[in-house]
């Protein structure tokens, strides 16, 4: 377990530094992100230390989550069809309290995206031949730090330097800290009063012949 | 981009505003809770101070946990108990109805909505759980959420979400004996892939689609997600409104017929526009086994499983990783594997005409020796539905233990679950990982005709060749 935490996501997310720990592998699900054993809570907060707990111990102490190097990591490097399967919120919440504050791979699962986003985590995606470059790159150079800056959409530092892409619509919310949309969602109060007064079947189907 | 599908017609209806990043506000007709990720969503409301906004089109019921063998409270892990306690409390702080265990309404929450007429055509669905495309059989728009949508969805019955193309995969031909819903959705993902659908709604439709019982089309639509599509659906039609006719909280008399007079404008018009087609030949589908550690994995019960060098270059990494997690070599055939355990149920297969279709195959047979096999039905209500034909009795003399409903070993977060590294004939959805209990557990999906075949010969085997038997001895 990481030994300093740093603060959950909140407010205006424009950028996120730190090591990045790199995760290869396509269609990894959120089942071994974190097994559903783990599930049995009615609070998250205990999740961080378990996961990947299975792929971890099957791997006795050679997962990326292990290594020594990567255990201040916030950045994680991954690839195609991350978070695939289940739509437990566990997941994200799991990586977050580990200590992961951003992701960047080929593809997310849909589920797993708008999870993220929920938590203030972007997911930012770049191609194939980028992601297996800076994943090499990571690997070489384990003790380097990086800046993911969403506003100018790369993943930097003096050395190296990789163009990311986050959605537009994602980009907006995060840099602005519109991403908890609860607020946003129950100020309509009109707008919900008018569809439901129109929904057919919330009014006996009326003037339906 | 797509029109005039059901797809599209659904979501303006439930369009409430346009968000900042381009979201849409989208008004839930039901919302479906459960257990496992509502408890975290009502601790959110209740630090933020915000009430449930409309109780009444909520409906909770308890699943995941639930032990199946003995369901006598306190239920013996600790932990399941206080997630069960921690819904009741939460339900009955906020007025919503909560189907526990006893009330004769409970099961897994996908088999119960259907059955009790909660889901009907035109909806918005939403639930804290990826197999909520299930309702989606009905012609409605269902898809799954996480927990901080959860929490929105109580605090304003709405969400906010992103509008999905539209896929139609149409599928004409003929499903043939001992072919189910389950081969049917299983071959689609092998052929599109598990991220095929990712950004996308599956509009099933054509002859084979149209012939399928409510039940088939529900294990088709359950298991969309499992392509990376996070609905799929079907248009309602005379199955459809047959199915909801009479059920407790469908619509009466006069309403009911206004109902179907709208229901029937929802269907994707003869001049829609997807915004991508794809066929299939049912006629060509074999029963389906998987045999990896995705649900695309999978081959027909006759071939052999692939070598690497005939699978897609990208399709390679996570093929040899499932052969080494499943012990399992390229090229060998699928048929005559051996198996450890055998589960039928899950809100894939948990419905009657599931059991009655396994019950067809283990009919005066018996489970081979050293073969665990068990039968979770989906419900309450259809475990009264199978006891009043016999299915109880029935399995037990073939040597299969009947439990109580649940969801039992599709995800082992109750006391069902592989030991070691145990194979399964499984009717479930997923064979990922540690999926069903044990981490080095190993999963082979399949529909509860060929579980049952598999616990019979204590090894994968082709249901037909048992049908076909059974037919030639009922002719002598």
């Amino acid at each position: 377990m990481r030994k300093e935490t740093i603060p959950f996501p909140k407010g205006e997310i424009k950028a996120v530094f730190g090591h990045c720990l790199v995760l290869r592998g396509d269609d990894i699900d959120t089942d071994r992100i974190i097994p559903a054993r783990f599930l049995k809570c009615v609070s998250f907060d205990k999740l961080g230390s378990n996961v990947f707990a299975d792929d971890r111990k099957e791997m006795r102490g050679k997962h990326p989550f292990d290594h020594d190097l990567n255990r201040q990591a916030s950045i994680l490097v991954v690839n195609e069809n991350f978070g695939c399967g289940s739509s437990r919120e566990h997941a994200p919440q799991a990586l977050m309290r580990w200590g992961i504050r951003a992701l960047i791979g080929e593809s997310f699962a849909e589920i797993f995206y708008g999870n993220c986003l929920a938590l203030g985590i972007p997911c930012a995606t770049a191609s194939k031949e980028k992601i297996s470059k800076l994943q090499t790159h990571i690997t070489e150079n384990p003790r380097n730090t990086f800046e993911l800056n969403l506003m100018s959409q790369e993943l930097f530092n003096k050395n190296h330097k990789c163009s990311i892409e986050i959605q537009a619509g994602t980009l907006e919310m995060l840099t602005t800290g519109r991403w908890d949309a609860t607020s946003q969602l129950i100020a309509r109060n009109d707008c919900l009063k008018e569809i439901a007064s129109k929904l057919p079947y919330l009014n006996n189907f009326k003037g339906h012949q | 981009m797509s029109s005039g599908t059901l797809y599209d017609k659904v979501w303006e209806l439930h369009r409430v505003a346009e968000l900042p990043g381009g979201s849409t506000q989208l008004f839930v007709g039901l919302h479906l809770i459960h257990e496992v990720t509502s408890p975290q969503a009502f601790t959110a409301l209740k630090e933020k101070g915000l009430k449930v906004r409309c109780p009444e089109r909520t409906i909770a019921t308890v699943d995941h946990i639930v032990p199946t063998a003995s369901q006598d409270r306190p239920f013996s892990d600790p932990l399941a108990e206080e997630m069960l306690c921690t819904l009741e409390k939460n339900c009955a702080t906020y007025g919503i109805t909560l189907y526990g265990i006893g009330s004769g309404k409970q099961g897994i929450v996908h088999v119960i909505a259907p059955e009790l007429g909660l889901t009907q055509p035109g909806m918005t669905v939403a639930c804290g759980d990826s197999h909520t495309s299930t309702h989606g059989a009905f012609g409605a728009i269902a898809f799954g959420i996480g927990t901080s949508q959860v929490r929105d969805v109580l605090a304003s019955q709405s969400l906010a979400m992103k509008k999905l193309k539209v896929r139609r995969i149409w599928v004409g031909g003929e499903l043939k004996p001992g072919v189910y819903a389950k081969d049917l959705i299983l071959h689609i993902i092998q052929k599109l892939g598990v991220k095929g659908g990712v950004g996308y709604a599956y509009e099933f439709a054509g002859p084979t689609i149209e012939a399928l019982s409510m039940e088939e089309r529900m294990t088709l639509c359950n298991m969309a997600i499992e392509g990376g599509a996070r609905c799929g659906y079907v248009n309602p039609d005379s199955k459809t409104f047959d199915y909801l006719k009479g059920l407790p909280n469908s619509p009466k008399d006069k309403a009911w017929e206004r109902g179907v007079a709208w229901w029937e404008t929802l269907c994707s018009n003869k001049t829609a526009i997807f915004d991508d087609e794809v066929n299939f030949d049912a006629n060509e589908i074999a029963p389906t086994v998987t045999w990896g550690i995705t649900p695309g994995q999978g081959v027909g019960i006759n071939d052999n499983l692939p070598t690497l060098e005939s699978l897609d270059s990208r399709e390679r990494d996570i093929a040899k990783e499932a052969y080494r997690y499943m012990e399992l070599q390229p090229g060998m055939p699928i048929e005559g594997l051996e198996v450890n355990v055998c589960f039928i149920g899950s809100c894939t297969n948990g419905r009657l005409s599931d059991l009655q279709a396994a019950a067809k195959i283990a009919k005066g047979k018996h489970v081979a020796k050293g073969i665990k096999a068990f039968v979770v039905p989906g419900s309450e209500q259809v475990a009264k539905a199978a006891k009043q034909e016999g299915l109880d009795i029935l399995f037990q003399k073939a040597g299969f233990e009947w439990r109580e409903p649940g969801c039992s070993m599709c995800l082992a977060m109750n006391p069902d679950r592989l030991e070691g590294n145990q194979i399964s004939a499984s009717s479930s959805n997923r064979n990922f990982k540690g999926r069903q209990g044990s981490s080095s557990g190993r999963t082979l999906l399949m529909s509860p005709a060929m579980v049952a075949a598999a616990a019979i010969e204590g090894k994968v085997t082709d249901v037909r060749k048992m049908l076909a038997q059974q037919s030639k001895d009922s002719k002598k």
